[in-house]
């Protein structure tokens, strides 16, 4: 399943999806294959149902905030280039990036990767994670067997343990802050087939 | 009385025994009333006491739990044997007891790689097919003649002294002494828990190399035998040519005796007592087939068990599923004992004790670098194309892990000392090399997986939102991974599940089984959606409140130790280390800060609420092949359950108010069939069966909704181990959470309370078992049981619904 020239350039925006997304084309071709085999009813783009049909979302606790993640601001559809525009967050990074002073941060730098996580989060927008947002997080993640007094018990050690300017949400910069250890380069990456 | 009544026994028999005994001596000629016939029974009665002194020396190991965690039982086993093999040559001065070749290769091997092949996760296997291939084929190759050349190249420099041996006789031994062996890898496998890809490449590459090995051993063994000087071009080419046919011919032939033994199976409905033996005798034969056309026996019978797992276990009835299980982990269990306990004995011959020093440490050394550079080269190579990339840490384990056993040692024992001179040089070599990899690395693998596990994680306290939104992450890049169609989504295995679906289950599949699966799909449009939320939040609510834990420190302690993994029959604190080093680390250190403020106590219990009660992400699966446990699969089941439940009544919730709007009316609601749940904790799921139905257009809607994205959901293929054996008899089914279509006034929610339990048949459980084979185990809980036709149908009482 070889990536030709024209191949392509059937692909519609290939060039500018390229360069905002630095994906290389045999990647977009591949990827455009999946989003053609996503989208059922062949309109050229994909509805919620469409990502809701793949099985093993419905296993992921996070399976449905990930396909919000997808739908930004209510629309309920998207095209092919806001899908990659999504899964460019996951390129692995690379190392000794030339860092153009005008130039908008790539998608898959350690930054963009923390932000998409961090929207996860944060559905109302509003730049915090609150107590009631990390609740509902928490209860996505963890089993039935944990009881609700408990649950509040870890949401606030854990706003505790971020929480640095005490107004007892997450700020993105304390939410980066209390990952400053952790490799997101590398948790936070598949590499895309080629 | 017992005890008197045995006195009087032994009293009273004895003596007339002896008395008989005594007469026919002193009247030879006339009748014997009893004899001594030691010879009369000679043969089964010794069988019949190895096989006992093995089982006896297996209940002896597992009396001690801290020598079995350090020493892996293999080498426990060989220790006996050379124990006994000292024994029987005091005893006797010859050996009398040795692994023939013959017995291993007729009647050990086979159980052992049959039980294999049933229980190989087809999923994982095929999908990682051609990464196996590769070891299994280029890597032994390699192995075998740089060996074999190596040696030859010393032999040549002299270190070695006189040898009768040619260069054809070092590639013979080079081949026989490369191949990775499936019984000494599975018994070391056990005890270092391994993830589940790791797993299956060793485990694969160790079965398939068979054909590669054959056909080495074979080639070189006739070139000995027609003299190096007559060997030609031609002779090597065919050579090559019988590798294809030998390993396809094996396949071939595996493949057709699993579809004899499916089609069997389907008409065994009345004499179910004796369908478990169809699997055994069938897939012996095609062993033994497959031997007899000189073709690759130990690739046909794994393949007839691969090929037979789904359809067998979805025809014969339950009783039988669990005897076939069972008697094939006995008999390789049985069989893996004796082979290593044999492999002890057999050494205890000084007539076939040869030594020479440089030979065989060289051995030693040439396939240790030779299997690591091999396994570099090739990961490096494979990584290029792989999705889930090997790291250092499986390279290490993987060349660690290439233990030689029984199957060389098999192989040398058949060479002839005529044609290869220095046969008795080999056959201590290799006993010599099968010690060592059996014994050393089996010993210091588990201390040094560890070992450098521990080191690549970070050795400080995770702080708790590490912890989260690590797990987070996991969770997130599994969505992505699967968005993006990284994994799994394959055209081919698209078409194959097609084909298998349209062709092969009807031919192979008894119909009843192909009913209920495809009615699984039609019932799932008839659910009772409102009754099911009811039940599910109730569910939710009271499961919370009943699970409530309290926060005391004696609680803390009982947490501790209990095991993560119901499946694991040791549920002791070294159980918990063996599995996971890094993360029962952070408890322990948790369990000693107990001792320390409240503040911080309440710090440790979340962190281990956390611990235990965060969902796993995908790829942390273990792997679930045991040789001596049958496992279920609840902890992942449970998982998934409690998640889809959830998904599925969020997403019902939201596409309900987009789409529907809030007021429509009570009276059409519809009802439909529904199934029956675990047997066993939950009280209030329970079933209804269906009284009738009304068609209504929003909520047709709504379920085709969820029908349909359910039906995708089924019908897509499963990334995991998805082998039936594994399910356990309880928490199969779960019926998905899904919202009420209410309006906000109130609707009847009354008497559903009185609900009507299906008595559950195992029958009906049975018939799930198919569609879970063959889609995801997202099926396991939403598979609705059809109506079986010996039930009668129940309706609900009047005023249940409306």
């Amino acid at each position: 399943m070889g990536a030709t020239g024209s191949a392509v350039s059937r692909v519609p925006g290939a060039d500018e999806i390229q360069k905002e997304t630095g994906f290389s084309s045999a990647h977009i071709y591949r990827l455009y294959d999946r989003f053609q085999v996503l989208d059922k009813d062949d309109n050229g783009v994909l509805s919620r149902r469409d990502l809701q049909s793949i099985g093993e979302l419905a296993v992921n606790p996070l399976g449905d905030r990930i396909i919000d993640a997808f739908f930004p601001n209510g629309v309920e559809t998207i095209d092919f280039r806001s899908f990659v525009r999504i899964l460019a967050h996951f390129r692995p990074t690379e190392e000794n990036r030339q860092r153009e002073p005008n130039a908008s941060e790539p998608l898959n730098s350690r930054n963009s990767k923390l932000k998409f996580a961090f929207q996860l989060y944060d559905q109302d927008k509003d730049g915090k994670i609150s107590r009631a947002e990390l609740l509902q997080v928490l209860r996505m993640m963890v089993g039935v067997e944990v009881t609700d007094e408990q649950l509040e018990s870890i949401a606030d050690r854990t706003i505790q343990e971020a929480d640095l300017d005490g107004d007892g949400t997450i700020s993105f910069e304390e939410f980066k802050k209390s990952l400053e250890k952790v490799n997101i380069e590398q948790k936070m990456s598949i590499r895309f087939l080629r | 009385t017992f005890v008197q009544r045995l006195t009087i026994y032994k009293h009273f028999l004895l003596p007339l025994f002896l008395t008989l005994v005594l007469c026919q001596h002193l009247n030879p000629d006339g009748l014997q009333i009893v004899s001594f016939k030691w010879h009369h029974v000679e043969a089964p009665y010794i069988i019949a006491v190895w096989i006992l002194v093995a089982s006896l020396a297996k209940i002896v190991f597992h009396m001690s739990h801290k020598v079995t965690n350090v020493v892996p039982e293999s080498a426990l086993l060989i220790f006996l044997g050379l124990l006994l093999g000292g024994v029987v040559w005091g005893a006797d001065h010859s050996a009398s007891f040795t692994l023939t070749p013959t017995i291993f290769f007729f009647y050990l091997l086979p159980p052992i790689v049959l039980d294999a092949g049933y229980f190989m996760p087809n999923r994982l296997f095929f999908g990682n097919l051609g990464t196996i291939l590769m070891y299994a084929v280029i890597g032994t190759v390699w192995n075998a003649a740089l060996t074999g050349l190596s040696l030859y190249g010393v032999f040549l420099t002299g270190i070695m002294g006189p040898l009768q041996a040619g260069l054809l006789d070092f590639l013979l031994f080079g081949s026989l002494i490369a191949a990775v062996d499936p019984v000494a890898v599975l018994a070391v496998f056990e005890e270092v828990h391994v993830n589940d890809v790791l797993f299956i490449i060793v485990f694969g590459e160790s079965l398939l190399n068979d054909a590669v090995t054959v056909v080495l051993y074979n080639v070189f063994d006739s070139f000995v035998a027609i003299g190096g000087e007559n060997v030609t071009g031609v002779d090597c080419v065919k050579g090559i040519v019988s590798f294809f046919v030998v390993s396809i011919g094996g396949t071939l032939i595996g493949i057709i005796f699993a579809l004899l033994l499916s089609f069997v199976t389907r008409f065994t409905k009345h004499v179910r007592i004796i369908e478990p033996g169809f699997v055994f005798i069938i897939s012996y034969l095609s062993y033994l087939t497959s031997e007899m056309l000189s073709l690759s026996a130990i690739l046909a019978i794994t393949f007839a068990g691969v090929c037979c797992q789904k359809y067998v276990n979805a025809n014969i009835n339950e009783q039988s599923v669990t005897t076939v299980r069972y008697t094939m982990k006995m008999l390789a269990s049985g069989s893996e004992t004796i082979v290593f306990m044999f492999l002890g004995i057999s050494a205890v011959d000084p007539n076939i004790w040869t030594w020479n020093t440089a030979f065989i440490l060289l051995t030693l050394v040439f396939i240790s670098v030779y299997r690591v550079i091999g396994v570099v080269i090739q990961t490096w190579l494979l990584n290029r194309y792989r999705m889930v990339q090997l790291e250092i840490i499986d390279q290490v384990v993987m060349s660690y892990g290439g233990l030689r056993g029984a199957v060389a040692f098999a192989l040398v024992a058949l060479l002839d000392p005529e044609k290869v001179k220095e046969r008795n040089l080999f056959v201590s070599t290799t006993i010599i090399v099968v010690y060592f990899t059996v014994i050393f690395q089996g010993l210091t693998i588990k201390p040094l997986v560890s070992w450098l596990k521990v080191k690549r994680s970070e050795h400080r306290d995770p702080l708790l939102n590490e912890k989260l939104h690590g797990r987070a992450f996991d969770h997130i890049l599994s969505a992505i991974e699967d968005i993006s169609g990284q994994i799994g989504h394959n055209y081919m295995r698209d078409k194959w599940a097609k084909f298998e679906r349209r062709f092969l289950s009807k031919l192979l599949m008894r119909r009843s089984a192909q009913k209920s699966r495809d009615q699984i799909l039609n019932v799932f449009h008839e659910l009772n959606i409102k009754d099911a939320i009811s039940y599910v939040a109730e569910g939710e609510r009271r499961g919370s409140l009943a699970f409530i834990r309290s926060a005391s420190t004696d609680q803390l302690v009982n947490v501790d130790f209990s095991t993560q993994r119901p499946s694991i029959v040791d549920a002791s604190v070294s159980a918990l280390l063996r599995g996971n080093p890094s993360s029962v680390c952070l408890d322990m250190q948790a369990i000693e800060e107990k001792r320390k403020s409240v503040r911080d106590k309440e710090d440790t219990l979340s962190h281990h609420v956390l611990q235990q009660y965060l969902y796993k992400p995908r790829h942390q699966t273990r792997h679930k092949y045991s040789r001596h446990a049958i496992t279920p699969n609840t902890e992942d089941n449970k998982q998934e359950k409690e998640i889809f439940r959830r998904t599925m009544k969020k997403r019902l919730e939201s596409f309900k108010s987009t789409k529907l709007g809030v007021n429509y009316s009570k009276k059409s609601i519809k009802n439909y069939k529904k199934d029956c749940m675990p047997r066993k904790v939950n009280p209030e799921y329970s079933d209804i069966e269906e009284a009738h139905e009304h068609e209504v257009a929003h909520q047709d809607i709504g379920i085709s909704f969820i029908a349909s994205a359910t039906r995708q959901a089924l019908a897509e293929t499963y990334n995991g181990i998805d082998n039936p054996t594994f399910i356990s008899d309880e928490n199969v089914m779960v019926r998905p959470a899904i919202p009420p279509w209410l309006s906000n006034e109130d609707t009847v929610v009354p008497s559903q309370r009185a609900r009507v339990q299906i008595p559950w048949s195992p029958n009906n459980f049975r018939r799930l078992t198919p569609l879970r084979l063959s889609t995801r185990s997202v099926d396991s809980f939403q598979m609705a049981d059809g109506p079986v036709p010996e039930h009668p149908r129940m309706t609900l009482p009047e005023g249940t619904h409306l």
